[in-house]
């Protein structure tokens, strides 16, 4: 395409350059610490630019102003919060598991940054081109309730265990119907690579080729992707009105910080894989024979797309989340299982039937 | 599930309960819709923001109708209240804000009329109730919408509110 440097050609310039300067170990080894410094570079930026984009969603959302002396209409807010964590004192409990409570925050980043790997930011832009991408997300995605039942239990306080327990409770149960939704995806596919479903969207996005079912199975994608980053109006973990701060309530300083920027990362990371699976990811939104118009969407860039589709995922969480109020735990369960769980397994059947019977475009 | 009639009857509930269901789910979805209605109304229609920031816009800030900054007594121009000294605002005060002394003027024809001294007002106990306003019979009193009330002595906040010098309005009884 005759349009200008694209990441994925960046991306090839560095990796011949390399190789052509060092051996093929040295090469790899570099190029895994460009893709580490990369990707934490993205942590921050993520951080900052989420961080303000919340507090300003949620001020217009509740007719306020949201913060507005830091910079220019408050733009600098999250860097004057970040210096604020930094400079503070990281305490740890005298009862507290000291191993436990410091590994926790370290691995709910990891899980997050181990999940930014598969995912197709670009055109050809991918840090690992793995084939079980799908499978391989929902997986790791598990493992974050582990550093978040680690930090409930290693702060040996009652609000902290209640905290993490609740969220146990919360992952797994709505860990099957985004499950399912992504099934429903993969059967429309026939893959469970991110670069394949992405390819499969080239005439049209799932959410417009896939009718009904598919729009179901992105709805209850969207709520089951809330419920799983802990947000409200599923944020029981946290609860502040009931438990402090849930599992986070011992917290602070730094370690506090790196919970709440694996929060933040990981809304980015399903609202990613949301817009992979039925957004067409950094596929260009194409209408069916409109020759000029879709070579006009042509032109805007790959990963200006995917990030587009992303941060309007992110923008329609947060807008629940500033419309909600939080559910009980008792009304949790409820709707997975009599309601997401039932109707998704339902929708997939559907699917199922749409897949065999070819009634997609 | 041996006997075939009640698996009919089972059949029959499940169906109603299906019904609900679906009616359950539509009311659920539809209600969520109407709130994110309302709210992505408030995030694109920044005019309705209700922010004052204060220190800044002090001049030109806008405070609810029924804020509460203070008790005052209005006088007119000819330094005239419409207070009797009636003490109903006393007695109607809940913590003891309000102290009204009372004197005895000589009236033109020679008789004696009750009129106020002093209506005393301690503002740090007051907690903007009004029940004084709503209890005064001659709308002598009223709530002013000043609220920059910090000094440095807190005798400073026990006030007069009658002005000196001033008297009762004629035709107030
Ligand atoms: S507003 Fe309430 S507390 Fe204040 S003086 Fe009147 S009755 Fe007393
Ligand atoms: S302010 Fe009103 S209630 Fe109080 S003494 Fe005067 S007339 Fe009576």
């Amino acid at each position: 395409m005759g349009q200008m440097i694209s990441l994925s050609e960046i991306s090839k310039i560095i990796d011949n350059w390399l190789r052509a300067t060092f051996n093929p170990t040295w090469t790899l080894i570099i190029e895994m610490v460009i893709a580490g410094v990369c990707v934490i570079g993205l942590f921050a930026v993520l951080g900052l630019v989420l961080v303000i984009m919340e507090r300003k969603v949620s001020a217009w959302i509740q007719i306020r102003l949201g913060p507005n002396r830091v910079g220019p209409k408050g733009m600098f807010q999250s860097m004057a919060d970040t210096v604020k964590l930094l400079v503070k004192e990281g305490l740890t409990p005298d009862g507290a598991d000291k191993f436990l409570f410091n590994l926790a925050p370290l691995i709910a980043i990891v899980v997050a940054m181990l999940l930014m790997a598969p995912i197709a930011f670009a055109r050809d832009f991918q840090m690992w081109d793995i084939n079980i991408g799908v499978l391989y997300v929902s997986a790791v995605s598990s493992v974050m309730v582990i550093s978040i039942l680690m930090a409930g239990w290693a702060s040996n306080n009652k609000y902290s265990l209640l905290g993490a327990m609740r969220s146990g409770a919360q992952i797994v149960s709505y860990e099957l119907s985004a499950g399912l939704s992504i099934i429903a995806i993969v059967i429309l596919t026939g893959s469970l690579s991110f670069n394949e479903i992405v390819h499969s969207q080239v005439d049209g996005w799932w959410i417009f080729k896939g009718h009904i079912p598919v729009l179901i199975a992105f709805v209850i994608f969207i709520i089951a992707a809330t419920a799983e980053t802990n947000r409200a109006p599923f944020d029981l973990a946290e609860a502040e009105s009931e438990l402090t701060a849930g599992f986070h309530t011992e917290y602070s300083g730094m370690k506090f910080a790196l919970f709440f920027l694996a929060e933040y990362v990981n809304v980015f990371i399903v609202c990613a894989i949301g817009a992979t699976l039925f957004l067409g990811g950094w596929m260009p939104f194409h209408i069916g024979s409109w020759q000029g118009f879709n070579q006009v969407m042509d032109y805007i860039p790959s990963s200006i797309w995917f990030m587009g589709k992303t941060f309007f995922l992110i923008f329609l969480i947060m807008w629940f989340r500033w419309t909600f109020p939080r559910l009980r735990i008792d009304q949790l369960l409820n709707l997975e299982w009599k309601y997401l769980l039932p109707i998704s397994m339902f929708n997939l059947l559907l699917v199922t039937a749409m897949a065999i019977l070819g009634w997609h475009f | 599930m041996s006997k075939g009639l009640p698996l009919w009857g089972r059949f029959g509930g499940g169906f109603m309960f299906l019904i609900n269901y679906i009616k359950t789910v539509f009311s659920t979805v539809k209600s969520m819709l109407v709130g994110m209605r309302r709210t992505g109304y408030y995030f694109t229609h920044h005019k309705e923001i209700i922010t004052e920031e204060y220190p800044d816009n002090r001049e030109t800030m806008h405070l609810p109708e029924r804020f509460k900054g203070e008790v005052v007594m209005p006088h007119d121009e000819k330094n005239e209240h419409r207070c009797t000294g009636c003490t109903a605002c006393e007695l109607a005060c809940p913590n003891g804000t309000i102290k009204v002394v009372t004197k005895f003027d000589i009236t033109p024809e020679g008789k004696k009329k009750k009129a106020i001294d002093k209506l005393v007002y301690h503002l740090e106990l007051c907690t903007m109730c009004n029940l004084c306003i709503v209890a005064c019979p001659s709308d002598a009193i009223k709530m002013a919408q000043t609220f920059e009330h910090s000094v440095f002595d807190r005798s400073q906040l026990t006030k007069v509110l009658n002005n000196p010098g001033s008297k009762i309005m004629d035709g107030v009884e």
